[in-house]
């Protein structure tokens, strides 16, 4: 089946994700930033899919909108609100911000200018019945070694909550 | 027009991938519909049973033997006033219900009630199903915090606690049933909830029994895994009457609340379905290669249109035993009715075409209401988890069981 409104979705997903992106840090109130930031994840979770990766599209809000945002919000909820809103909400390092905001703007530009020589004309359209599969080829065939020091490095970030949180072991 | 009705009754395809809007359509409402009766009833079925296990009558007096009794609580939801807490949140507040509401009702997007009978069918089905009801959790967390009030606070903590654990038990069960899709050297392996079911119809097995007692294991340790993730009884700590009133829906009433109440059943519900399609052969009918060829095909194709007329017959059985007093005639009359309705249903299913075409769906929906009974029993009889032990279960014991069971599927299937 043919993609329908491609133009419209994407779009309408990078909007979505720009403006909630926006919303996490103009919010006074911690929890409704939380909450943007889960809609800021689900509009990539939808770009994702529009890429034809959906095996990352459903990885992303299992992980990211089901599982750790629910863990944020769950500290968040502990925290007194009133005394969190009274807070400075921004610190005032205009020159770090303008410096950093700028070179992010002319490598935008950039990107922009010499975007054709750069990037491929058209989009490799992956097969997306095999995403899944190419993926796990991928992790366990070519970067096996990345891999497994990613899973190492949670296993010792594991280890370290355990012997922060427990006196007696 | 009529071509292009009929053109995809005549695909073997589901009606997503057919890219029929209109059966789409008609798919999304019937599912909708199908699972607001389903609801509706399970609501009845459930003070029913309760009662008769704790010998009592339950509900009686609206309808006969209490069949509309859910119609008049829905009615009385719907007329009732909704209140707001005045310090409460409104956006989240409003929010809320929806969000469960709507992460409950998506997942039957993807849920196979027979080869074609699924709106649609994705690469990542189970994935999607597990996804998107992990998003119901947001709802309770928010509905929990937007209250602004203390008993819903902590329901809406532990339920969080509770989801995201248990949800590890049940997705290190899940994998293990997506792996045994690929073992024994019959075809890849697939995510797909069609594809799950066609890989147990090929590999002649439902995956409750292969690798005895591995896949009963995985399936063991899943059925409780989604009795937690579903927040009922025994693990209804969010919402133990006793300790915190209604959890975290404490300070929702009339419509809201009745969005959440939607939303528990219709989860069950999807779950139970998840349950059912990787483990109990999904759409198949009982024994389909042991029983196999035209004589039995017939007799399983039977069932369901003589279930329908049994159930009628015991409608007419009440309708005998009704008491002959003049206050019960339109009683009566009712219950007679009732059980015309599920006699001409039952006629219905004997007709050869729609016989073949929706036995499916009738397997489908008996095995999971097979599973929504259970959910009813687990209530009826076992008391109460205390918190510490609910998380003792989840992390000290499913956690290390899924991983056992995982790694041992993958070594026996790699053997054989």
């Amino acid at each position: 089946m043919a993609p329908v409104a491609t133009t419209f979705f994407f779009y309408f997903l990078s909007g979505l994700t720009v403006l909630s992106g926006a919303l996490v840090i103009t919010r006074k109130n911690p929890v409704h930033s939380a909450l943007a930031l889960i809609l800021a994840l689900l509009g990539q979770a939808g770009l994702y899919l529009m890429l034809y990766a959906p095996f990352v599209a459903g990885v992303q809000i299992i992980l990211y909108a089901g599982g750790i945002m629910v863990l944020f919000l769950f500290v968040i909820m502990l925290v007194n609100i009133e005394r969190s809103q009274k807070e400075e909400q921004f610190n005032k390092q205009w020159l770090v911000g303008i410096l950093a905001a700028v070179a992010l703007g002319v490598l935008f530009v950039l990107v922009y200018a010499k975007g054709k020589s750069l990037f491929p004309e058209h989009a490799v359209q992956l097969p997306e019945q095999s995403n899944t599969q190419q993926i796990a080829v991928l992790l366990y065939g070519n970067y096996m070694f990345a891999f497994e020091i990613a899973s190492l490095l949670l296993l010792v970030a594991i280890i370290g909550a355990v012997v922060m949180a427990k006196k007696r072991i | 027009m009529l071509d292009y009705i009929t053109s995809y009754l005549k695909s073997d395809t589901t009606p997503g991938q057919a890219g029929n809007f209109l059966w789409v359509f008609i798919y999304i409402l019937l599912i909708f519909l199908g699972l607001s009766v389903a609801v509706i009833a399970m609501n009845w079925l459930e003070r029913k049973i309760l009662a008769h296990m704790q010998v009592r009558l339950g509900p009686m007096r609206v309808g006969p033997h209490g069949l509309l009794q859910p119609i008049a609580d829905a009615l009385k939801l719907l007329i009732k006033e909704d209140i707001m807490p005045a310090e409460a949140d409104p956006f989240v507040f409003w929010i809320a219900p929806l969000i469960v509401v709507i992460t409950a009702f998506t997942v039957f997007i993807v849920v196979p009630f027979g080869p074609t009978h699924a709106v649609t069918d994705m690469n990542i089905g189970v994935l999607f199903m597990l996804g998107v009801s992990s998003l119901s959790v947001l709802g309770v967390v928010m509905a929990g915090w937007s209250s602004n009030s203390h008993y819903p606070l902590i329901g809406a903590l532990r339920s969080s606690a509770q989801m995201v654990s248990y949800e590890i038990a049940m997705g290190l069960a899940v994998v293990s049933a997506v792996l045994m899709t690929s073992l024994n050297r019959e075809g890849t392996g697939t995510l797909s909830m069609i594809g799950i079911v066609q890989a147990q119809q090929a590999q002649h097995i439902w995956f409750v029994f292969k690798f005895f007692p591995l896949g009963l294991m995985a399936f063991v340790i899943f059925a409780i895994a989604m009795v937690a993730e579903t927040n009922r009884a025994p693990f209804d700590l969010p919402e133990a009457e006793s300790e915190l009133t209604a959890g975290f829906h404490t300070e929702y009433s009339g419509f809201r609340w009745s969005l959440f109440f939607l939303a528990e059943y219709s989860a069950m519900i999807a779950v139970s379905s998840i349950a059912v399609t990787l483990w109990l052969g999904g759409w198949m009918r009982p024994f389909p290669h042991w029983l196999s060829g035209e004589t039995w095909d017939l007799v399983f194709s039977l069932i369901p249109g003589v279930t329908f007329i049994l159930l009628a017959v015991i409608a007419f059985v009440g309708v005998i035993r009704m008491p002959k007093h003049p206050y019960f005639r339109v009683q009566t009359i009712g219950l007679a009715g009732f059980g015309a309705v599920l006699g001409l249903i039952g006629l219905l299913l004997f007709v050869p075409p729609v016989r073949d075409r929706l036995q499916d769906i009738f397997w489908f929906s008996a095995k999971v209401a097979g599973s929504m009974y259970m959910y009813i029993w687990y209530r009826g009889t076992f008391p109460r988890y205390r918190f510490d032990q609910l998380m003792k279960v989840g992390w000290k014991v499913l956690l290390p069981l899924g991983i056992g069971v995982l790694i041992l599927t993958a070594l026996v299937g790699i053997w054989l």
